[in-house]
């Protein structure tokens, strides 16, 4: 069943070229952005197949527990940092989205190069 | 079982990402993209990730579609064009698709515990959590000293964007559209959500406590916790109106906690070099080494939570101020 | 003091980074300025110490909290990051002298505060990219100078500015997602993160499919950053609507500190091992360089909006870097980077005159500064030196790099002659473009001009000081150019030594 394990970095890929496609081909700034957090979001899911270990559990250590299989930890930090970094351009992605609004009436990309060429 | 699980998920992670790109009517895709976080969140769990599945939900579902909503107050509720150059993008992305797929061809298979990843740098992690941190979660470990410096570069590029949407929502408007300053009322004159939300706002930073305290035994940490407890607020926000939850918690105190958290942060790292250490070696903190680690984690994280709560309800702040104008 | 000196590569990030949150408790607008330009300052010093110590003894490396190599995060500095260090330091404090009148004109008193944390946020995150060894901790550090760029570039007083800095965001941001999946699939075969361990590892994976992939998305994410042709479109409306001093400070140094990844990358961690696939990405670089060289330059000559004149310009003048290190030898590689040394002192030189210009004059295009000399006699004069150093007359930092540049290019092979061709055809067009504005601020007559009755006057004193201070680095560096010649040798010397 190689296929079915391969799976998750494919759909990783689909995924990948959804958010991408979104924000080459979407004129609309605010599709654009959630373009993007998808295009990010697919990112998160390839790290996180990488770390998983087939029979292993999160990395937590339990009580009385010793020959426990985990999961890998390190893609799960990197993340939880990308995940962070996301939120952080998507705030300043929205802010500025709302204020070419507030300075040209309009959020679709080829109206404001209207607007900018008169 | 858990196979079926994860197909079922990524499939419907799918599909939900394609209406999300299909749908002209922005509120809902913002909707979507709030469940989409919500799937992602439950694959990062059935993939052994809790803290990821946390934070993704907190943050992806809750923040984000906090943040989106704000800016469709003010912006559109529609896409008016549809999309150009379809071609290009096309050829664009299909490229990249292709060579990814290209290069999955090669990859470990998914799981296997003896892929290189797995054997190189992480069982060292684990190892060295059990005895020289002691503590259960290796995640935060990992996060907090391991690779802290990351986690600080990750408090300042929060802290950037915080800096960020406070400089560009401060500049005066070029277009002169003046409406009358209104008190926001929330949703005060609604009993039900009111009653509801005001019995769960005590829960939830009750939770974000456990989340910022307990991080070290179980999933958890400073962003989280930063995250759900601005998410407390800005529910206080939503239900009784902007100006009584700045009342509750004024922006200037949010700069603060910004400030202060950041530089606890750094403090922390810098008190490490005076006491002879290196840049965030917290074992000098303490004449244990473990727990010189151990209180090094506890600072940081608090750290973490201080700054990304002042940072997120700043920014939530910042966008709900500018719908006023 | 030695105790010090080994903390310096962590100070280097610390100093401002940490300073950006205490300015935001300053509230009045001058003493956050001097804050930030003390502090741009020491982090200055900070990096002549470590230029020192590289060229005193060699390299200096730092384990952050104190954990062992692969695991932990490793700083490192050499001579190529120390270089870029100076650059990006120098420039910073260089602009952030003379900017005060300038930023107060294009920004409201109110957001002052929140202007210099970014600015301070963006120098910590330039230089956490140039100081660290480790692949992950370069993402995080290049979204730190990233988001930190576009609010200083979103400070510009046109209205334009915001779809430029939405257009620079969303290409950024597609830039390091791409460098994220390029290094996600690193660690997918190595396991590791450090970009020392990397190298080794990757020797050991059997199947390089997955190595050949991510140093494609690398590469290209990278080069989205760097605004290699064809992946500039960001730039020129960023460089041209962001707030006059912003647009110095970004044009000397953001671009050359992603090429600088680049270089890093293809050099060391993939070269060495992908040279059996006779990929060497200098192949695809060498084309694409003349095309931004020869299209860059033409679109210059014709633009009447002098910033994007200027801009255009660095598109060209980063074809100048990728081509030399697009050779792949000795002297190539330390011609190009000599040129990132040498073109920051230019542009910067350049672009500081123009925002002396810019005091007096709202809309710098072609028309609007005819006859401008006459009032703005020091600031002219600073320009047409500056621009003897773009063009590379002898005597200048410009030609310095120029004359590596041929040298190299004519060791390189049958093509040499024809390269060189390229360099000195490139150089002629950029005499045009620069002499356009000599010509017209000199010989234009006032009254064509319309400069909406506003009385123009000299630049302030300050900013006036620190453009001088840059045409003199100009021709310092054209006359005594043993300090970056030697860095740039011992930098190409570490890049090249990886390869087998």
């Amino acid at each position: 069943m190689a296929l079915l394990e391969l799976y998750h970095y494919w759909a990783f890929a689909v995924l990948l070229m959804i958010g991408f496609y979104a924000v080459i081909a979407k004129l609309n700034l605010i599709k654009k952005l959630i373009g993007l957090s998808l295009f990010q979001a697919a990112v998160f899911l390839l790290y996180i197949s990488m770390g998983k270990v087939e029979g292993g559990t999160a990395p937590i250590f339990m009580d009385g527990v010793d020959e426990q299989l985990y999961s890998n930890p390190l893609p799960q930090v990197l993340i939880l940092t990308a995940i962070v970094v996301g939120i952080s351009t998507l705030a300043l992605g929205l802010g500025i989205v709302v204020r070419i609004k507030e300075e040209y009436g309009s959020i679709e990309e080829n109206e404001i190069q209207e607007i900018d060429q008169r | 079982m858990t196979a079926v699980f994860s197909i079922f998920l990524l499939t419907l992670l799918i599909i939900t990402a394609i209406a999300i790109v299909r749908i002209s009517n922005l509120f809902a895709a913002v909707m979507l993209s709030g469940i989409f976080s919500l799937l992602l969140a439950a694959n990062f769990f059935v993939l052994d990730a809790a803290d990821v599945a946390l934070t993704e939900a907190a943050v992806g579902a809750g923040i984000s579609t906090v943040l989106f909503l704000s800016a469709l107050a003010m912006t559109a509720e529609h896409e008016r064009s549809v999309s150009t150059n379809r071609g290009i993008a096309l050829i664009v992305v299909i490229t990249t698709t292709i060579a990814i797929i290209y290069a999955t061809f090669d990859k470990p298979a998914f799981g296997d515990p003896a892929a290189p990843i797995h054997q190189h740098v992480a069982p060292w992690y684990l190892d060295t959590t059990r005895y020289a941190i002691e503590i259960p979660n290796v995640v935060t470990a990992v996060l907090g000293t391991f690779r802290g410096y990351d986690t600080l570069g990750e408090v300042f590029v929060v802290f950037t964007a915080g800096i960020g949407v406070m400089f560009l929502l401060s500049a005066r408007s070029g277009s002169k559209r003046q409406r009358l300053p209104q008190a926001s009322e929330g949703l005060r004159h609604y009993l039900v959500p009111r009653v509801v939300g005001r019995m769960l706002i005590p829960f939830i930073l009750l939770f974000a406590l456990y989340v910022q305290f307990h991080g070290e035994y179980s999933p958890g940490g400073g962003f989280q916790a930063g995250a759900i407890f601005a998410a407390a607020i800005i529910l206080y926000a939503l239900l009784e109106g902007e100006d009584r939850a700045l009342v509750a918690l004024p922006r200037s105190w949010l700069t603060t906690m910004m400030v202060g958290g950041a530089l606890l942060y750094g403090g922390v790292g810098v008190v490490c070099m005076l006491l002879g250490g290196n840049f965030l070696d917290y074992s000098v903190l303490s004449s244990n080494p473990v727990a010189g680690q151990q209180l090094g984690i506890l600072l940081i994280e608090a750290g973490v939570g201080i700054t990304v709560t002042g940072v997120l309800l700043n920014i939530y702040h910042a966008f709900a101020a500018r719908d006023k104008f | 003091m030695s105790a010090l000196q080994a903390h310096m590569p962590a100070l280097q990030v610390i100093v401002p980074m940490l300073s950006a949150p205490l300015v935001l408790l300053l509230k009045e607008r001058r003493l956050c300025w001097a804050a930030t330009t003390l502090t741009s300052l020491c982090s200055f010093a900070i990096a002549v110490a470590l230029c020192m110590g590289v060229l005193a003894g060699g390299e200096s490396y730092y384990l952050m909290g104190s954990w062992p190599d692969p695991y932990g995060i490793e700083l490192g500095v050499d001579a190529f990051s120390v270089l870029l260090l100076l650059v990006v330091n120098g420039a910073s404090t260089l602009v952030l002298m003379g900017a005060f009148g300038s930023l107060n004109q294009d920004i409201e008193g109110h957001r002052q505060p929140l202007f210099y944390s970014a600015w301070l946020l963006a120098v910590a995150g330039l230089n956490g990219i140039l100081v660290t060894a480790d692949a992950f901790n370069i993402f995080v550090f290049m979204e730190i100078s990233a988001l930190a760029s576009y609010v200083l570039v979103s400070a510009g007083p046109n209205r334009r500015a915001l779809p430029a800095v939405f257009k620079y965001l969303i290409m950024g941001t597609i830039g390091a997602t791409f460098y994220l999946i390029g290094i996600g699939l690193i660690y997918l075969m190595t396991g590791t993160l450090n970009l020392a361990d990397m190298e080794i590892r990757i020797h050991l994976v059997a199947d390089q499919k997955p190595i050949l992939v991510a140093a494609g998305f690398i590469t290209i994410g990278l080069a989205l950053k760097a605004a290699v042709f064809p992946l500039h479109v960001w730039l020129p409306n960023a460089y041209t609507y962001a707030p006059n001093m912003v647009t110095v400070f970004l044009a000397a140094c953001a671009t050359k500190v992603s090429l600088y990844i680049l270089l890093r990358f293809d050099f060391f961690v993939f070269q060495p091992n992908l040279a059996g696939h006779d990929l060497q990405f200098a192949y695809f670089l060498m084309p694409l360089s003349l095309l931004a060289v020869l299209v860059a330059s033409t679109v210059a000559m014709f633009e009447p909006n002098l910033k994007r004149m200027l801009a255009w310009s660095s598109v060209a003048q980063i074809g100048y870097i990728t081509l030399g290190a697009s050779l792949v030898s000795l002297a190539g590689i330390t011609a190009g980077l000599l040129h990132m040394f040498n073109h920051a002192l230019a542009k910067a030189a350049l672009f500081l005159a123009l925002a002396c210009l810019g005091m007096s004059v709202r809309h710098l295009r072609l028309e609007n500064i005819a006859g401008i000399a006459r009032q703005m006699p020091w600031t002219m004069a600073a320009f047409v030196l500056a621009g003897l150093s773009l063009i590379g007359v002898p005597g200048t930092a410009g030609f310095i790099s120029k004359w590596y540049l041929i040298s190299a290019v004519f060791e390189s092979g049958p093509w040499g002659v024809a390269l060189a061709g390229v360099i000195v055809i490139s150089s002629l067009m950029a005499v045009v473009y620069i002499w356009r504005v000599v010509e017209v601020a000199y010989f234009g007559s006032l009254e064509t001009g319309s400069t909406t009755g506003a009385t123009i006057a000299e630049a302030p004193l300050p900013l006036l000081l620190a453009t001088w201070t840059a045409v003199a680095l100009n021709f310092y560096f054209g006359f005594a150019a043993s300090l970056p010649v030697e860095l740039s040798t011992r930098a190409a010397r570490i890049l090249l030594g990886h390869i087998p």
